[in-house]
């Protein structure tokens, strides 16, 4: 009897819910096709790509595409350059980024919403304009760093899109300018939630701008930190395919420092015809990074508990 | 305020006014190389203080602007209509989400957070849009692969349906006979102004600067390039601009100030940004806020 009662008032919602299931149905459907149907995709990496038979009908061959990925030198590459690019940003970004909206923090009303509206504009540019911007500066001929202070200093010209040992810092650089604005502003805005009486009961007690920021704002942002690094640990087998594809201006000879996963699988697949070992490459991306995130928000969730993702 | 406290404030200032330099400064090199004559370009490469001004790579894009324009015409459909399309379904999704009472409710809301946690890579991806949907070399290329909604929104838009609009007020216009849709025309959309236009900025933008769709899927129809997709093509082919099948040839003579010309049509792409940023910066940054609190 009571299960009756139930299955009818399941049915009357579920009645009076339809308004409400017609709106959820586009963005489901486009859920599950941008989403989830890519998915059984995965399995291309234990298989040889036939075009003409598609995903489903293409030949097994194993674990084929892993070794013949792993036996080449690339892998190693992508996977360093992948990790080492990765670690360089959450340390010296986030570093970076929380001096600034430290800094920010003491700065007068009226100048903190100028410096913001100027340090966000990075985060504007699509990587394909960054990368005209970054080739005005260390072009080989027309360079704006070899003709107006390499040359005048009486130093030779670099050749910077040839020679790869200088690119690890241009990365590092150009990511940091391109994401400290943003990163910044989220810092910042968790200073401006710390309770002002803090400050002011530590203005009381004489305590100096420097010391508040030691031992005030720093240890109330500390949670905020730990969820952000921990979450960019989590993503730390992808990288930003813009960047390393674009700002190098896929330039072969730089391949040493600046092939990541994902220019290596687009290149796998768009390029060089090399889709099984970018397969592999793609499939070792996404499986392991889920399993990073899930770890990333298990720490997470023993640590800041109201900042885990679930 | 003490001595002290005072320098920590000018120190500051002088950091946070270097970094503004910092992120202006290479722009303004853009648009002065672009704004240098040729001849200097070949001889003096990029400057921020050219020997001479000159109009060289405008003039040339202006006997180009064929191209730049159907460009300009691409990048601006795609926008809008990708804005419409996804701003419609990321709101619907997630208000029906917010219903509490709806069955199923905690399972979709489950696949869209999975969908931000488990991501299948770009070759799944490709050989779906590729060989199921055919997308290539059409207009659906820049539109529908991963721009128009993303499980961060739609979940960002549901906590503020479920934090920001009062339940008894959604009850009391229903007993005043009014159905689920005028409800969310009538009532829920209004109260709804900040997190719309927020998500509309970020879809914008996302739509604005891409260039990865053009560059996966459109092989053959250059004249379905945006204006980012034509910067992206010309990094590997400066003639782009002549060779482009709409152009028509430009007769021989004029020399391609290939130099400067890469400077300006930068910049040309950047000016839309840059104008319509200041009006909008507000926005911006409370969108970033909202994100990080809910990310």
């Amino acid at each position: 009897m009571k299960r009756k009662t139930h299955n009818k008032n399941l049915a009357k919602r579920i009645r009076q819910s339809i308004p409400f299931y017609i709106m959820i149905l586009p963005g489901l459907l486009y859920l599950l096709i941008n989403n989830y149907l890519p998915l059984p995709g995965l399995q291309l990496a234990f298989k040889r790509l036939n075009y003409a038979e598609g995903v489903w009908g293409s030949p097994w061959v194993g674990l084929k595409n892993f070794k013949y990925l792993f036996r080449s030198p690339d892998s190693w590459i992508i996977i360093r350059n992948t990790l080492l690019y990765n670690t360089a940003f959450i340390c010296l970004g986030t570093a970076f980024s929380v001096t600034i909206a430290i800094l920010l923090n003491e700065c007068s009303r009226k100048w903190q919403k100028r410096y913001q509206t100027f340090i966000l504009i990075p985060h504007l540019l699509s990587y394909v304009v960054v990368s005209y911007i970054v080739y005005a500066f260390l072009g080989g001929e027309n360079g704006m760093i070899n003709n107006q202070l390499l040359r005048p200093l009486g130093f030779s010209d670099i050749s910077w899109y040839t020679e790869d040992k200088y690119w690890p810092f241009i990365l590092v650089f150009v990511n940091i300018w391109k994401t400290f604005g943003y990163s910044s502003i989220i810092y910042f805005a968790s200073i401006i939630g710390i309770d002002r009486t803090y400050y002011e009961a530590a203005e009381v007690d004489g305590a100096s701008a420097l010391r508040q920021i030691r031992s005030i704002t720093i240890p109330l942002l500390k949670p905020v930190l730990i969820t952000m690094i921990l979450l960019s640990i989590g993503r730390i087998l992808y990288s930003d395919f813009g960047l390393f594809y674009q700002v190098p201006m896929n330039s072969g000879m730089l391949f040493d420092t600046t092939n990541t996963i994902d220019t290596f699988v687009y290149r796998g697949l768009m390029e060089s015809n090399d889709v099984g070992r970018a397969a592999a490459a793609n499939f070792i991306q996404s499986v392991l990074g889920f399993f990073l995130v899930l770890t990333a928000n298990r720490i997470i969730r023993k640590t800041e508990k109201e900042h885990a993702l679930f | 305020m003490s001595k002290y406290n005072r320098k920590i404030r000018i120190v500051s200032n002088i950091v946070l006014f270097a970094m503004t330099l910092l992120c202006v400064l290479p722009l303004i090199l853009l648009v002065t190389s672009s704004f240098t004559a040729e001849e200097v370009l070949a001889q003096n490469g990029y400057s921020f203080f050219p020997q001479k001004w000159g109009l060289d790579a405008y003039l040339y894009l202006w006997e180009t602007r064929k191209t730049l324009l159907q460009a300009y015409k691409m990048t601006f459909l795609v926008t809008l209509i990708g804005v419409s399309c996804g701003l419609t379904i990321t709101t619907l999704f997630a208000y029906g989400l917010s219903k509490r009472s709806l069955p199923g409710r905690s399972v979709i809301a489950f696949m869209v957070f999975f969908s931000m946690l488990f991501n299948g890579g770009l070759i799944p991806s490709y050989l779906m849009w590729t060989q199921t949907f055919h997308i290539k070399d059409t207009i659906f290329a820049l539109l529908v692969p991963n721009l128009m909604m993303n499980g961060f929104s739609v979940i960002v838009m549901r906590s503020f349906f479920q934090s920001s609009i009062p339940e008894e007020l959604l009850e009391a216009a229903k007993l005043d006979g009014a159905g689920e849709w005028k409800i969310l025309a009538w009532i829920v959309l209004p109260l709804s102004k900040p997190i719309l236009s927020t998500i509309t900025l970020l879809t914008g933008l996302g739509y604005w600067n891409d260039w990865m769709n053009g560059m996966y899927y459109l092989v053959g129809r250059t004249d379905l390039f945006t204006i980012q997709n034509v910067l992206n093509r010309m990094i590997s082919s400066m003639d782009f601009l002549r060779n482009s099948n709409l152009t028509t040839a430009i007769e021989s003579g004029i020399r391609t100030p290939s130099i400067g010309i890469r400077m300006a049509i930068a910049v040309i792409a950047l000016i839309p940004i840059l104008v319509v940023y200041p009006f909008l910066q507000k926005g911006f940054v409370k969108g970033i806020v909202i994100g990080s609190v809910k990310g």
